[in-house]
């Protein structure tokens, strides 16, 4: 029989310490809409998935209601929109279309994000492929509700570097069309290396050609419950802290399994996985700056701040693994500067530099993410900086990913501001030498050696 | 079985006891077992209940409850019990 005390416990992380199930991710396979015109590609998307998530949104808030946990986001991924649209788009206006249709749909069936405007293009591109970069800007300006997300690099396949230097430009012009609302449609934009195929988390959600017709796949979330555990043990030593971190995320993560369980059964739609994810809001006490805090540091980006991200990335997946049939997507801790209170307090009073994040990726999920820099940042130096860290991760065998938002008008010392979830940043300062014939050369950086490791 | 967690926060005072059971009683919910305890100076009580015999559905039910704590000036909050024995029991 259940103890009051531990009935007390679930409920305070609930209630007092954010604790919350980050979203439930639909991911539906696009490859059958295939079709002899666009307006046909088009319909057909349309139709499927306003039919297979028709009820996603409420069996959601059916579930959040009788378990008494909040379950932030209902979501939808797709198969990659570049392989969809690739028979009968003939230009990137073509593919806007497609957006707009995508967003269409998000609307009818209530998801806030519709995932998978994306191309996989770590060794190349097809004229598809490019029109499909090509159309970002519009389509991300021209919508709500799309996420977009472009796969340059693998450890298996090395970076295409036309790919960085095209999404380079486009992220600018992403910038320069949004910038009324402080360029926000590269909030909804990710370059990825090694992306996962059943990612649940936005912007780089995509339905992976690898997966089946549709599946569940659930974001638990919680360093506000971890970083409330760490302040019982306060001078512990790192078993102590180690062991706290792994129950605490143990504890997470079978809540994650009961919510991605319960939403599979009544959607009659399998379970994919569970993503293992620290992942912070604006809200404060749900921020993993914090919980480097607790760890023993000033803020974030102090000395120590990788050690103490490695320890506690990799304590959360050994305590997650157990809880869960199926583990996947990102998992790890997320660092996004604006959607995480304390990360935004160490960016802005110079704690947290671009280049310690960058570090910080080496160690946990994902990347560079939702930073803000100066909007006369260059297209070669934005290419630059996603360069580097997708050689991290093609060296490193891991996913990273960058997603960076040069804000029009605005410099350093002064905020961008997102809102919702997506939170606000302050603009940190970018390297201002220049890449600019590193950048313009063609062609692709080899993969990397997968022996002599040193 | 349906297992409901139902759990009651708030201040002590006289009457709360019969009025949540009262509404249970009426509604053919069973109550399985009872606990109670102090925390940080505020009233917890713990109620496992059974809503297989109940006619109301889950949603109806608990959000009764909670105008019946709100009337009353407690929290009252209704909950299936699979999300805490998957948190606490392997």
């Amino acid at each position: 029989m259940l103890d009051i005390k531990e009935v007390i416990e679930t409920n305070t992380m609930i209630m007092e310490n954010n604790l919350d199930v980050r979203t439930i991710t639909m991911g539906i396979s696009l490859l059958d809409c295939n079709g002899a015109t666009l307006d046909e590609v088009k319909n057909k998307i349309y139709n499927k998935i306003t039919t297979v998530a028709k009820d996603l949104v409420k069996v959601g808030k059916d579930i959040e209601s009788e378990l008494g946990i909040p379950i932030v986001n209902k979501r939808i991924s797709i198969t990659p929109i570049a392989l969809v649209g690739g028979s009968v788009c003939r230009c990137p206006e073509d593919f806007v279309e497609i957006a707009k249709v995508l967003d269409k749909a998000a609307v009818t069936v209530g998801v806030n994000f519709i995932g998978g405007y994306s191309a996989l293009v770590a060794k190349g591109m097809t004229p598809a492929d490019e029109y499909l970069i090509r159309s970002i800007p519009e389509a991300l300006s021209s919508t709500e509700r799309i996420c977009s997300s472009v796969v340059v690099g693998s450890t298996k396949t090395g970076l295409d570097m036309d790919a960085i230097r095209l999404v380079g430009q486009m992220i600018k012009r992403t910038a320069e069309l949004t910038k009324d609302n402080d360029s926000l449609g590269c909030a909804k934009f990710v370059v990825l290396c090694n992306a996962p195929d059943d990612n649940p988390f936005m912007a780089g959600a995509f339905h992976g050609v690898t997966e089946g017709d549709a599946i569940i796949n659930v974001g638990v979330s919680g360093p506000g419950v971890v970083k409330a555990a760490l302040e019982n043990i306060k001078d512990a030593n790192f078993e102590v802290l180690c062991e706290t971190i792994k129950k605490t995320a143990f504890k997470i993560t079978r809540v994650g399994q009961l919510v991605a369980q319960e939403a599979s059964k009544r959607l009659g739609v399998p379970f994919g996985i569970i993503d293992l994810s620290l992942a912070p809001t604006p809200a404060v006490g749900d921020s993993v700056g914090e919980v480097l805090e607790e760890i023993g540091l000033e803020y974030a980006g102090a000395p120590g701040t990788t050690a103490a991200l490695a320890m506690l990335n990799d304590q959360v997946k050994k305590g997650g693994i157990m809880a869960s049939s199926y583990v996947g997507g990102l998992s790890g801790a997320f660092i996004p500067v604006s959607e995480d209170q304390r990360m935004i307090d160490a960016a802005s009073c110079g704690a947290l530099t671009l280049e310690k994040l960058e570090a910080m990726t080496c160690v946990c999920s994902v990347g560079l993410d939702m930073i803000a820099v100066p909007g006369d940042t260059k297209e070669s130096t934005l290419s630059g900086i996603i360069a580097d860290e997708m050689a991290l991760g093609m060296v490193n065998q891991k996913t990273t990913a960058v997603r960076i938002i040069p804000v029009i008008g605005k410099d350093v010392g002064e905020q961008a501001v997102f809102g919702g979830l997506l939170g606000y940043a302050p603009i940190m300062k970018v390297n201002p030498y220049s890449c600019d014939k590193f950048i313009s050369r063609k062609g692709r950086i080899p993969a990397p050696i997968h022996s002599f490791k040193n | 079985m349906n297992k409901t967690i139902i759990t009651v926060i708030g201040k002590d005072k006289v009457g709360i006891m019969a009025k949540v059971c009262n509404y249970l009683a009426n509604n053919q919910v069973n109550i399985l077992d009872i606990s109670q305890t102090i925390v940080s100076g505020f009233f917890n009580m713990m109620m496992v209940a059974d809503m297989t015999g109940s006619s109301k559905d889950f949603n109806v039910l608990a959000s009764e409850l909670k105008q019946i704590g709100e009337e009353i000036g407690v929290d009252i909050r209704t909950q299936k019990a699979a999300i805490f024995d998957r948190m606490h029991r392997l």
